[in-house]
Formats: structure tokens, C-alpha cells, sequence
């Protein structure tokens, strides 16, 4: 009688596996299976209690939901286009400067140093209706003579909040753009200028093309980022007020820990998921369609 | 019909002078070629004439314009890239017909330039490839024909063929060619390749350091260089140069044979000058192995160090007061190495030039 010997291969890779499974596989599966039943953090005996596909339902038919989801997918068009154009266009204008370039990209990059959460309690002071810099700014300036509910009133909030996500992420649009620049080459440049292009042709029709993966890139990575947005907004408006900015991982992150509804969190995390995923693709798919317009697929 | 006009042009990058102040005058229709060592201003030229690189001084004029300070896009130029500088996102008939697209021509008129420009240069069957899938030289043709749809004044070739290979590049030179006789324009053509300024110019001009050298045809520049630098940068090998001095009618090689002074120099050189004796490896020979020599010729023994059959001939280096000196053997015998040998010199054929300044004394 012999002993049951593992095979060589399976034994080396034990630990790679132990680990994937502890820190990955079994959360995945239990939130996964959490989120078809009514667990509470409060009552964990709840968490044996298999409701099927309620919360899935609860979730669809819920008006707060898929408020927090169309506000997602907003804020991810408008602060990824704007932040796109903004960083385009700073990108355009560092990579002319000759002198003094180093310093600037390292100036560039400070925004992306800070901690999302200090840059909401950076921004929740700006915008603070008595005692934040704008309503200073505007008030010493003679523009207005009334405070200004800049993160009370619903839609200025969510404007707040575009604006503190573009202070804080523009800079990865200008970084990763202004590295698509300097790999554009110089002579087909040149070509489109003896071919007669004007500064804003060869851009249109040179510059832009080699630059366009770069910015699928950037748009992938940050949508990701912006799809998973908290700390901002959890800072800033806490979702509120009354809900009116609240996101996606706000409305998640209350629910299960706040309201310890970690079920029904759960479920509305993987709705949410797919969201991220669809983006993700989506880009990735333009940024494959980009590259291989250069010939450089393959 | 467009002559290039380059009057005391000038080009500097901060205080550094890299071109200065060159004159040249370029008729209409005619084939330049801009020839010279790496470094020597010859694409900087071409670039400010395209108007690529802004002039630090000078005019340049292209037609009856001058165009200073007129962007590429308004001197009715097309140029064509030592890279090539295809759009990689283009295809090939996109390629071709970017510049009428840009220039809002009738899409009629952009299919006719663009069929056109690939009969010529037997594109047709690559049309809707990417450079990417292109070869070397199909690219360059690509680029070509980018150059010739917009009929342009002036064509600019930078350095076309230093990337493709031996056999690519004289198929390639013998092209271009054949275009110039087809589309009858003026072409400026830079390189660094001595045979290729040769086998295309009408008129070579050879550049140093920013200065031009010498211009004339290539048979000109061949036979009468103006001075040691164009007499060993045009020709392969390059020409032999002896230093010397005028002693009576003739030339005292230093440490070697003393030679008789080339009818053609007769009144031209002082005694007791100090000169440099130029001549080719084709003109100088063994006996028993030579041309014919009509006028006047030297004969002296040299040893032959080392020997390259090249089939027709044989090159033969040897040294002569203690200088490397080439010579060419005709209806070659093997040749041992270290072999004494009697070599003839062709003197109608030699050149003179001025120690001091370099300059030919013809």
C-alpha cells in the first residue's frame, strides 16, 4: 500500500493557489453567494438563508439605484471628456515648452499625489457656501452678493464634484497624452506640412491619430476609476443632499455598511460591475481599432 | 517652371553657424544633387529650401518669389523623407492623395492624380495596403508618388535611398531617374553617396562644414576638382595624393620619384613650390598591364602591398614614399603580395594642387 503522492507540478503551485483562493476566489464566491440571500452584518445567522435572485429584483425595480447608476455613467461622460479635453489640450501646450519642461511635468503630476479624500475636504472648504474660497472669491469681486449653495443646491453639487475629479485626475489625461506626443514621429509631420497641411490639418489628420490610443488608454483606466468613484463625493456630499449626488459606491457603501444590508450591497456591487466591465471593453476595443490603424496591432 | 535662387544663405542654431552663406543658382527642370560628408549642411539646405528649417540670413527664392518666411504649405513643393514619412494610418491611396484632400481638389481630379502617380510607379496592385505591409522599397515609391501627384515646382529628395539595400538602391536610382525625364520639374536630391550624385545629377554641388565646395557637372567635378577635398569625395577609389615640391620642370615627390612637370601646369606653379600630386587609381599602372598612355608619362617601381581582383581588374595597393597609393591593373595576373613592380603614370591625367590653400592650380 502506497501513500497517495500529489503529482510534482500541483504541489509547487499549492501556495500560488492557497493564496489566489484565500485573497481572491473564496470573497468572490461569498459575496457572490451573499448577495441571493437577506445577510445582514447585524444578524449573521441571516446569511444561511437563501432568498434567490430577491435582490437582484429589489435592486432592478429600485428608483434609487438606478439613479445612483444614470449619475454614475453622467459623471463618467462628462468629467472624462472634459478631463480628456483638458488634458489634450495641456499636454499640447507643455510638450511645446522647450525650456523648463521637467519642472513642469513633475508640477503637473502633484494633483495625482494627493489622497482623494483630501482633495473632497480640499474641495468641500472651496465650496463651502459661508466660508469657502469661491463664494469669497465671488462676493470680494463684487459678482454676487449672496452665498452661493454650491454643495447644497443638487445640481451645483454634482458640478462641484466634476470639478474636484478634474482637478485631480486631468493631470493623468496630460501624462499619458504627452507621452503619446513625444512618440510621434517628426517626419510624417513634416510630410503633412509640405503636403500642405495647416498647423490645425496636420494635427486633425497626423498627430491626432498617433495620439488617439494614448487617450483610449487613459479613458480606459480612468473609467474604471470614475465608475468606482467614493471618496470624493463621500467627502464632499456624503450622496447628498437628499441623494441628489449620490453614486453608485456611495449608495453601495451605505447600504451594506451603514444600513448593514451587505446582501442586498452585494448585489447591486455586481450590477454595478458590469457597468465597469462594458466601458472597459468598450475602450479597449477602440484602443485595438486606434492601434491597428497605425499598424501596430499584432 | 521654377529656378531655385539661394543668395548668402545662412543658418545658425543659437551661435553656432552650421551653413554659411552658400550661393547657388538651380534652373528650371534641372537635377541637383547636394553631395558631402555627414554634417557637411546639405540637409539643412535642402530643409530650408522646403521650408522645414527657418534661414538665419540670406534669401532664397523658388520661381520669381522669394519665399523667406512663406510655410512649406505655400511653396509649391513636395519633398520625399529619408524615413519615407508615411502616414501609417493611410493606406496607400489615401497616401497618395492626402495632399488634394487637404487641398480640396474634385475627388474626379484626386482619383485621376492618384491612378496616375501609381501607373508610373507601378503602385496599382498595393492601393489599399498600410505602409506597415509594404516593403522597403515599395514604400519609398509610395513616398515618391506622394511627391508627384500635387505636380509640384520643385521636388526635394532627402537622402531617399540610404535605407534600402545595395540592390534595391540601384534599382531605385535608375527610378528616379526615369521620373525626372517623365515629369519634367526641377528636383534637389541630398545624399552622401558619391556614385548616386554621379549617376544623377545634371550638376553636383559638393559641401563641407557649410560651405560649398565646388559645382559643376558630374564629368566636371571628376576630371577638375577644385580642390583635394572633392578630387577624394567624388570617385571610387578615391584619387592618390602625393605632397611635393616644383623643383626645375619637375615634381620632387617627398621621400619619392621625382616626376616631370604635366604640360597643363607648365607656367602655373613657381619653383621651390610646395604642391600635392593628385592622380587616379585609373591612371596609374603596371606595365605590361596598362591602357596606352598618349602624352606624356612617369615610370617608377613601387611595391605592391596588397592586391583586389575585381575580375575586369585588379586594385592594387602599394606605397610610395611611405603613402598608401592605389593602382589599377588591367587584364589582371595574379599578384603576390610584396611584389616589386614598374608603374606607369599617366600625366595628362594628373592634377595639381596648391599645399598651402588645397586648390587645384589648373
Amino acid at each position: 500500500m502506497s501513500r497517495f503522492r500529489p503529482p510534482a507540478w500541483f504541489v509547487l503551485l499549492l501556495p500560488a493557489i492557497i493564496i489566489l483562493a484565500a485573497v481572491v476566489l473564496i470573497p468572490l464566491i461569498l459575496s457572490f453567494y451573499s448577495s441571493f440571500t437577506p445577510y445582514k452584518l447585524t444578524r449573521p445567522e441571516t446569511l444561511y438563508k437563501w432568498i434567490g435572485t430577491f435582490n437582484y429584483e429589489k435592486a432592478m425595480k429600485s428608483v434609487h439605484f438606478w439613479s445612483a447608476f444614470g449619475r454614475t455613467v453622467l459623471l463618467l461622460t462628462v468629467a472624462l471628456n472634459l478631463e480628456m479635453l483638458l488634458g489634450l489640450g495641456l499636454a499640447l501646450l507643455v510638450n511645446k515648452v522647450t525650456y523648463g519642461q521637467r519642472a513642469l511635468r513633475t508640477i503637473m503630476m502633484f494633483p495625482m499625489m494627493f489622497s482623494p479624500v483630501l482633495v473632497g475636504f480640499q474641495f468641500k472648504f472651496i465650496f463651502n457656501d459661508n466660508v469657502g474660497l469661491v463664494n469669497n472669491a465671488l462676493q470680494s469681486l463684487g459678482l454676487t452678493d449672496r452665498a452661493i449653495p454650491w454643495l447644497v443646491d443638487g445640481q451645483l453639487a454634482f458640478f462641484s464634484i466634476v470639478v474636484a475629479e478634474m482637478w485631480s485626475s486631468t493631470a493623468v489625461f496630460a501624462i499619458l497624452i504627452l507621452a503619446g506626443l513625444f512618440a510621434v514621429p517628426r517626419d510624417p509631420i513634416e510630410a503633412a506640412k509640405v503636403d500642405g497641411c495647416t498647423p490645425w490639418q496636420s494635427f486633425r489628420h497626423i498627430t491626432l491619430p498617433y495620439v488617439m490610443p494614448f487617450i483610449y488608454i487613459a479613458l480606459a483606466i480612468r473609467s474604471l476609476d470614475v465608475a468606482r468613484a467614493y471618496d470624493i463625493v463621500q467627502i464632499m456630499t456624503n450622496g447628498g443632499p437628499a441623494r441628489r449626488t449620490e453614486l453608485l459606491w456611495t449608495l453601495i457603501g451605505r447600504t451594506g455598511y451603514v444600513d448593514a444590508k451587505m446582501g442586498y450591497a452585494n448585489a447591486m456591487g455586481y450590477i454595478s460591475i458590469f457597468l465597469a466591465i462594458i466601458f472597459t471593453v468598450y475602450f479597449f476595443r477602440k484602443l485595438n481599432a486606434a492601434r491597428s490603424e497605425l499598424g501596430m496591432a499584432g | 517652371m521654377a529656378q531655385v535662387q539661394l543668395q548668402n544663405v545662412v543658418k545658425k542654431y543659437g551661435a553656432v553657424e552650421v551653413v554659411h552663406g552658400i550661393n547657388l543658382e538651380i534652373a528650371d527642370n534641372e537635377f541637383v544633387v547636394l553631395v558631402g560628408p555627414s554634417g557637411c549642411g546639405k540637409s539643412t539646405t535642402l530643409r530650408m529650401i522646403a521650408g522645414l528649417e527657418a534661414i538665419s540670413g540670406g534669401d532664397i527664392s523658388i520661381g520669381d518669389r522669394v519665399v523667406n518666411d512663406l510655410p512649406p504649405r505655400h511653396r509649391n513643393i513636395s519633398m520625399v523623407f529619408q524615413n519615407y514619412a508615411l502616414y501609417p494610418h493611410m493606406t496607400v491611396r489615401e497616401n497618395l492623395g492626402f495632399s488634394l484632400q487637404i487641398a480640396k481638389r474634385p475627388q474626379a481630379e484626386i482619383d485621376k492624380a492618384v491612378d496616375e502617380a501609381a501607373q508610373i510607379l507601378s503602385l496599382a496592385e498595393y492601393m489599399d495596403r498600410k505602409p506597415g505591409a509594404l516593403s522597403g522599397g515599395q514604400r519609398q515609391r509610395v513616398a515618391m508618388g506622394r511627391a508627384i501627384v500635387r505636380h509640384p515646382e520643385v521636388f526635394l529628395f532627402d537622402e531617399p535611398l540610404s535605407n534600402l539595400d545595395a540592390k534595391l538602391r540601384t534599382q531605385m536610382r535608375t527610378e528616379i531617374k526615369k521620373l525626372h525625364q517623365k515629369v519634367k520639374s526641377t528636383i534637389v536630391y541630398v545624399t552622401h553617396d558619391q556614385v548616386e550624385a554621379m549617376t544623377l545629377a545634371d550638376r553636383i554641388v559638393i559641401m563641407r562644414d557649410g560651405h560649398i565646395e565646388q559645382v559643376g557637372t558630374p564629368l566636371e567635378v571628376f576630371e577638375t576638382p577644385a580642390n583635394t577635398f572633392v578630387a577624394t569625395f567624388i570617385g571610387s577609389p578615391p584619387m592618390n595624393l602625393l605632397s611635393g615640391q616644383i623643383a626645375g620642370g619637375e615634381v620632387a615627390i617627398d621621400g619619392g620619384p621625382k616626376v616631370t612637370l604635366p604640360d597643363q601646369f607648365a607656367g602655373k606653379v613657381q619653383d621651390g613650390q610646395k604642391v600635392i600630386l593628385g592622380f587616379r587609381a585609373d591612371n596609374l599602372m603596371p606595365e605590361g598591364h596598362a591602357m596606352p598612355m598618349e602624352g606624356a608619362s612617369a615610370e617608377f617601381e613601387m611595391v605592391v602591398n596588397l592586391s583586389e581582383p575585381l575580375g575586369t581588374e585588379t586594385l592594387l595597393f602599394g606605397s610610395l614614399a611611405g603613402k598608401e597609393v592605389q593602382a589599377k591593373m588591367l587584364n589582371p595576373r595574379p599578384v603576390a603580395d610584396g611584389e616589386r613592380l614598374q608603374f606607369q603614370l599617366d600625366l595628362t591625367r594628373c592634377h595639381l594642387f596648391d599645399a598651402e590653400t588645397q586648390q587645384s592650380l589648373r
